[in-house]
């Protein structure tokens, strides 16, 4: 049995590794994957090429997590740092293990 | 026939230092990790990728840091403490006192606000590992002595700076209220507890505890490999350096006065500070070195994340773009010529 759910994608600078993870965790995330992305986007001010590329995160998580996530990003990242994100959606079985907690608690 | 050479060589001898002088100079830039690093420069103008794979330019990078923090840690168990004290004191002064002389030195000569004045004072506050190491193997191949501690003012070395032009960009920012919150968030922990600090001082610490029969097991492996691996990490510099080549003549003039002529007032600064300190001439010349150098690896890193606001294609420019090449094929035999000059008047 099939689900449709969010599944947001952010592209950044290798060096926000760690900031990032933990500022996923902090909106809800429970989970996420990541791999180094190479490509060139608008904003030519980087120093990740001397720290490792690019990085490009993936999350699937509820519509309120995916929320959070895009208001971390506004907040937080997009002023001063190399980002490109964008949300989907996506069919996926055991829907239940994204559909995460919210920092507050259960939020479906 | 005869005569013309019986002139020659009297000329020769009448020209012996300068022969000397060029001679050693020329040894420098005809060393291997001097020539590939060239190599890397040309690559790019031939637009042939010779970047190192990325997980292989990390490995590089750690076996560099631990490699020298640890042959550091050892020479350091040899020394004797009353040796060692003055010249780590002297290290963390200069590492206090030159970010905020290239502060205010960049308001002269270049119109960067006090966020890129901070970021530039972070950079050449702290050191470069490659260049430190390049000068050690020039005066391994001259057969010139320098204290095995030296590692240590190294690490010693690296963060004051950072720490000092961070602080003076925040202080500059918050004048004009551009901070924000994101920014200013647990950055010393970022700077303090960086991968390349942490591998270093593991280093010196492991070399340290287990001296020189711990480190006779691992020689052949970060002894007798040492300036092969630097070789290959110079050819990832020489392309990283070789794409900011496009970017100088943007910098404007007053960025590459700076960057070629700072590093020589601030190495002539490091030796004669080695001097004061006790230091012999090859030490000497190691600090000027390490006070000339400008970081393009911690530096960059803590600044991106703890001053996004200031423009990494100013200080990649000129640190990695300018500085480190000038230093590592002129300004080491520079350096070295000041530090015989001086040698004299401390000893």
């Amino acid at each position: 049995m099939m689900h449709e759910i969010d599944l947001i994608t952010i592209v950044t600078e290798s060096i926000l590794k760690e900031r990032l993870i933990s500022d996923l965790k902090n909106v809800g995330a429970t989970g996420w994957t990541m791999c180094a992305a190479q490509g060139e986007g608008p904003r030519n001010r980087r120093v990740s090429e001397v720290e490792g590329g690019n990085i490009r995160v993936e999350i699937l998580a509820d519509p309120q997590t995916i929320d959070r996530i895009w208001t971390l990003l506004k907040d937080s990242y997009f002023s001063n740092y190399a980002v490109s994100a964008w949300q989907s959606k996506v069919q996926v079985s055991r829907a239940d293990r994204y559909l995460g907690r919210a920092p507050d608690g259960p939020t479906s | 026939m005869g005569v013309g050479t019986l002139n020659l060589s009297v000329q020769y001898d009448h020209r012996m230092d300068f022969g000397a002088s060029l001679s050693m100079a020329t040894s420098n830039v005809l060393s291997v990790p001097v020539l590939v690093f060239l190599l890397g420069v040309i690559s790019v103008r031939l637009k042939a990728d010779l970047r190192l794979p990325d997980p292989v330019y990390q490995a590089t990078a750690i076996y560099l840091l631990f490699a020298i923090g640890l042959k550091g840690g050892v020479a350091l168990r040899a020394s004797e403490p009353a040796d060692v004290v003055l010249p780590i004191v002297v290290a963390i002064a200069l590492g206090l006192v030159i970010p905020v002389l290239v502060f205010v030195v960049l308001k002269w000569v270049t119109r960067l606000n006090g966020i890129d004045r901070g970021a530039m004072a972070a950079h050449y506050g702290s050191t470069s590992l490659v260049t430190f190491t390049a000068a050690l193997v020039f005066l391994d191949s001259l057969d010139v002595s320098y204290e095995g501690f030296m590692p240590t003012l190294l690490t010693v070395l690296e963060i004051p700076g950072i720490i000092v032009g961070l602080l003076l960009a925040k202080r500059y920012a918050s004048h004009r209220s551009q901070v924000t919150d994101a920014s200013s968030r647990d950055w010393v922990r970022e700077v303090v507890l960086g991968k390349s600090v942490l591998i270093l001082f593991g280093g010196l610490v492991i070399g340290f505890l287990t001296g020189i029969q711990g480190y006779e097991q691992v020689e052949p492996f970060f002894g007798g490999l040492f300036t092969g691996v630097l070789a290959l990490f110079l050819l990832e510099m020489g392309v990283l350096a070789g794409r900011r080549l496009s970017d100088i003549r943007s910098a404007g003039a007053g960025l590459i006065i700076f960057a070629i002529v700072f590093p020589l007032f601030a190495g002539t600064l490091g030796i004669i500070s080695g001097y004061l300190a006790g230091l012999s001439m090859g030490g000497a010349m190691i600090l000027g070195v390490l006070c000339a150098s400008a970081s393009y690896i911690a530096a960059p890193a803590a600044v991106r994340l703890a001053l996004p606001e200031a423009n990494p294609g100013i200080t990649l420019t000129s640190s990695l773009g300018i500085t480190f090449p000038f230093n590592l094929i002129i300004g080491i035999p520079i350096y070295y010529f000041v530090a015989q000059a001086l040698e004299s008047w401390f000893i």
